[in-house]
């Protein structure tokens, strides 16, 4: 029997189960896949928004500007890049900058420092790559880019640290409550039991909270379409370049990411639940839009295209709340954009405000913030690496030859929490197969690597999700 | 810090033959450095025959090839590091490399040799729509699964690029059980030889569809099926042209880029048609000292001009060490009509030497006139049958001929 | 009876006619020279082709091989097949042959050094 568990492994539940772990809790997190950040927090911009675009008095405003000020500190305890890169909104004519001191109001009024609005002549001045055709802008130097997926991976990792569990691969079937628990059970017949559950299951959250009793909201999915350009561009733009917004949200920006790739995205058409096909159109769409934001782009550079769908909600505000009809059930739901700069914000609220309330906990003492980052042996000196490579020889090796990366790192990667079991969980902690290669020299080798440390065959190692095996029998 | 005379990036064919000219003319100390565990290089995983066949006048398999030389370095005592990876150079001759042995460490060389060779083009660079599942490899990967580790990607192919690459694997893959249901090719010819497709298509009765290419890939854990359409003349897809295939595994045979971070990062200049350094005859780059040869270079199409290349470098790489070379006076020869680049760029008057020049056209081109023109006079002229963006074409410059280039000369092909 | 061949000698890849009489090539016409003839006749009466592939070896690691000489065309999966019930020991040097005779005169030969 846990005393919280909760459900799904994204950024939400990442900070959620993190928050949890300082307490003298027992707590648990369910995943559906093979791995953690599978969903939202896998395929988005990685934006830290300084929150001038939500409305006014809304949960977004309150948890994005929240949110804001903790990532620092947040980010730097758990060894994950966060950078303060500044972001842009770049208005293409005088309506459109004559929106942009509205914007700058109500950022004002969100809570948001030093915003201001630029010239044409100081934007050239910044960012030299920016059209000519760019009138003005709203500069936010509070912005920042994070990477979504590694900061889902950290907060885990170090909440199971910290004594969280994981379970992976339990995809939810049933939820009943039984008196004062609830008792999950997994597609596969597992069952767990917990006082209390905490639905952060992203586009999954309505199914979770229907299961459970409560058909309170409904979820939808949007899709976004990315395209991520070699990391020989960077430098490219050093802020986040948005558009004026629109309805249907940020629409596609430009922006650095944390690793110096570029990333140009995204599109935002309503699919079917976790729909993650990019489209020609979408994608044309991408490059159309991006050269007219940065027209010396240089789309030869593409490296990869892929697609997120993210959820968002009927109310058109984030959901966090007890359920107002299942009592113990805390849903986390339709946490859209700005989400990721507000999941610490979230997870605070939620674990001292809704959960503190219902069981007891106390702060452990020796609960440790702090997570050696996935990355790294790359950050050390040169005495220190060879340090470690006298006494490991793998970090000797280098394995991807277009990231750097050492046997040793991938080892680490799958020994660590929350452990490595795939090829794209390797990939999104240490990088290796993500270069401009995409993993053709290097694939073989983790293959052979992860199947060694987990004593499998190389024909039970798969990319990603279960099915997706890379290699499928012997020849001969 | 330890020095050598000349210190050679990369253990593949051009490393392997620019180390042993090297060394045969007379550099002090050379020393190999591998990424890999062996020597050899993507020779190791070609086993195909058909190597050899310009150098030894015989059919050999890329193995049998490499092994010839590896026990040529091996006779001669050259000093090799595997499993070390070289992180960078910079302008004063300093290597910077990894292995599990030595830690992070630095070696000065008279004389650099870049053999990094080149690597394939991934499927991401493509922008091809749809899903992004498992079973999606480039061929040298596959060939890599298939030949070295002797493990099946999968049992129904479709195959995108008519690369020799491409299709070799799809002989390969047939051979091994699997069904190759199509090779499609976005150009309405194949840049592969004409034996590959009679020996590893047709002999299989596997399709080429020209003028086409995969526009969706389906299959959300593992792939299920490709979407393919013919192109129109700009290589856009035509509507109402899609068939669809089912299969479990795609290869990717789009195209090979010469590997040069390391050159870039060391601020060589680097050439836009070639995606190489520039060089000149002796195939020294832009830093005095810093050679490179073989597909880091350009993309060979044989191997035999390959080691060819990198004997030239081993022996001014050698010379170099040894300050023999002279002084130099280096004018620009550049691509004219029809002609997709030329190496080298950059021809050294005082060479004193005949210069091969390689080229390659931009698209087949029947009854052509090859013609290098300096300052308004022919240097040379010659014709020939038939052009293909797949062969290398080389010209010869006599030695005598040198003193006749103008600061810029341009090669052409005519007619067609 | 005529049989159409696509020439490899030479990237030209003329489309060469051979005309058969009785078993017997009777004339070749297309052909852009002399090798394209021999060629065309060749791949007429008796198409061959070198096999190579990958054998197993008793440490489960693969060695390349090829036939010792061209085998005819419609022979190469059998020659394949018997290579693939084959597992041969380790130690293997480079031009060992692994199995003699695989069929008439043809031998199956190593073509790397394994440990």
């Amino acid at each position: 029997m846990f005393d919280v568990l909760v459900i799904g492994g994204g950024v939400i539940g990442g900070c959620v189960l993190r928050e949890l772990s300082k307490y003298s809790l027992s707590v648990c997190m369910i995943e559906k896949e093979s791995d953690v950040a599978m969903g939202a927090s896998r395929a988005n911009s990685g934006i830290v928004h300084a929150g001038f675009d939500a409305k006014v008095g809304s949960l977004k405003a309150k948890f994005n500007v929240l949110g804001h000020a903790m990532m620092e500190d947040y980010t730097k305890e758990l060894g994950v890049k966060f950078e303060r890169n500044g972001s842009l909104v770049v208005a293409f004519s005088k309506e459109e900058l004559n929106a942009l001191y509205e914007l700058k109001e109500r950022g004002k009024k969100n809570g948001v420092q030093k915003l201001r609005i630029l010239n044409k002549e100081e934007l050239k001045e910044i960012e030299p790559n920016l059209s000519n055709n760019a009138v003005g802008a709203l500069y936010a130097p509070t912005a920042g880019i994070v990477c979504p997926y590694k900061l889902a991976i950290a907060t885990i990792g170090n909440a199971m640290d910290n004594g969280a569990k994981l379970v992976l691969d339990f995809e939810c079937e049933s939820i009943t409550k039984n008196g004062d628990f609830f008792s999950v059970k997994s597609k596969d017949d597992r069952e767990i039991f917990s006082r209390i559950i905490i639905n952060c299951a992203g586009l999954g959250a309505q199914k979770i909270a229907n299961m459970a009793g409560d058909f309170s909201f409904q979820v939808k999915a949007r899709r976004g379409e990315y395209l991520l350009l070699d990391k020989n561009q960077s430098g490219f733009v050093k802020r986040t370049l948005f558009f004026a917004p629109t309805e249907k949200g940020k629409g596609i920006l430009v922006s650095p990411t944390v690793d110096g790739n570029i990333i140009l995205g995204p599109t935002a058409d309503e699919v079917e639940e976790n729909f993650t096909d990019t489209t020609t159109f979408g994608l044309s769409q991408i490059q159309d839009k991006a050269k007219v934001m940065t027209p010396n782009l240089k789309l030869s550079e593409v490296i990869t295209s892929f697609a997120g769908a993210r959820a968002y909600c009927d109310r058109h505000d984030f959901i966090v709340e007890e359920s107002t009809v299942v009592r113990g059930l805390i849903n986390c739901a339709g946490i859209e954009s700005p989400g990721l700069t507000s999941a610490p914000a979230i997870a605070k609220y939620v674990v001292e405000d809704l959960v503190l309330k219902d069981v007891e906990g106390v702060k452990k003492e020796d609960f440790n913030p702090t997570r050696r980052p996935d990355d790294f042996f790359a950050k050390l000196d040169v005495d220190d690496k060879n340090e470690i490579i006298k006494r490991e020889p793998s970090y000797g090796r280098i394995v991807c030859r277009c990231e750097k990366i050492t046997e040793g790192e991938i080892v680490r990667a799958i020994k660590v929490n929350p452990k490595a079991t795939t090829i794209d969980g390797v990939k999104r902690r240490v990088r290796a197969g993500m270069g401009r290669c995409q993993g053709g020299f290097c694939q073989p080798q983790i293959m052979e690597i992860i199947a060694r440390e987990n004593n499998l065959s190389v024909f039970d190692i798969n990319k990603g999700s279960k099915g997706s095996y890379i290699v499928k029998e012997i020849t001969k | 810090m330890t020095e050598y005379a000349v210190v050679v990036i990369g253990g593949g064919p051009a490393g392997l033959a620019a180390a042993i000219k090297a060394w045969d003319s007379g550099a002090e100390s050379v020393l190999v450095l591998e990424r890999d565990t062996v020597l050899g290089g993507i020779l190791n995983q070609c086993i195909h025959n058909g190597f050899g066949l310009t150098r030894f006048k015989e059919s050999l398999t890329g193995p049998e090839y490499a092994w010839r030389f590896i026990e040529e370095v091996k006779k001669r005592g050259i000093e090799v590091w595997t499993d070390t990876t070289v992180l960078s150079i910079d302008k004063e001759k300093r290597v910077f490399a990894i292995n599990s042995e030595r830690g992070v460490f630095s070696i000065y060389a008279k004389s650099i040799i870049l053999a990094m060779g080149c690597r394939e083009r991934s499927k991401g660079a493509l922008n091809i729509a749809g899903s992004r599942p498992s079973g999606l490899f480039s061929a040298g990967t596959a060939q890599k699964y298939v030949n070295v580790k002797g493990w099946l990607p999968g049992r129904e192919v479709v195959i995108l690029g008519s690369g020799d690459i491409g299709l070799i694997m799809a002989r390969r893959m047939t051979l091994e059980g699997a069904k190759v249901r199509a090779v499609c090719e976005i150009m309405p010819y194949s840049s592969g030889l004409k034996r590959n497709i009679v020996q590893c298509l047709d002999d299989f009765d596997i399709p080429l569809y020209l003028s086409h290419t995969i526009v969706e890939i389906e299959g959300r854990d593992r792939v299920s099926g490709v979407v393919i359409a013919k192109v129109d003349e700009n290589r856009k897809p035509i509507k109402g042209t899609e068939k669809r295939f089912s299969c479990d595994t795609v290869l990717f045979s789009v195209g090979l880029i010469p590997e040069n971070e390391l050159t870039a990062q060391a601020g060589i200049k680097l050439s836009s048609q070639t995606k190489g350094a520039v060089v000149d005859q002796n195939r020294e780059t832009e830093i005095e000292g810093v050679f490179a040869c073989g597909n880091v270079l350009h993309v060979h199409d044989l191997v035999d001009f390959v080691s060819e290349e990198a004997e030239i470098a081993g022996k001014s790489a050698a010379d170099y060490a040894n300050g023999v070379r002279g002084e130099k006076d280096c004018v620009e020869c550049v691509a004219g009509e029809s002609v997709g680049y030329v190496l080298p760029q950059l021809i050294d008057r005082k060479g004193g030497e005949n210069v091969k020049l390689y080229f390659r056209v931009r698209k087949p081109i029947r009854d052509g006139e090859i013609r290098l023109e300096s300052g308004g006079v022919t240097i040379f002229s010659k014709r020939k049958k038939i052009f293909t963006p797949g062969e290398m074409e080389s010209i010869i410059i006599k030695k005598e001929d040198l003193a006749k280039f103008d600061s810029k000369s341009v090669l052409s092909v005519i007619g067609g | 009876m005529r049989k159409r061949i696509i020439c490899t000698e030479c990237p030209l890849g003329c489309e060469v006619e051979v005309e058969l009489t009785n078993g017997e090539v009777s004339n070749v016409i297309g052909n852009g020279c002399i090798r394209g003839k021999i060629y065309a006749t060749n791949e007429t009466l008796s198409p061959k082709r070198m096999v190579t592939t990958t054998m197993r070896t008793d440490n489960g690691v693969m060695v390349p091989v090829k036939t010792s000489i061209p085998v005819d065309k419609t022979l190469v999966f059998d020659v394949i097949k018997l290579i693939n019930k084959s597992t041969v020991k380790l130690p293997i040097k480079i031009g060992q042959i692994l199995i003699k005779d695989v069929i008439d005169g043809v031998d199956i030969i190593s073509t790397a050094c394994l440990e």
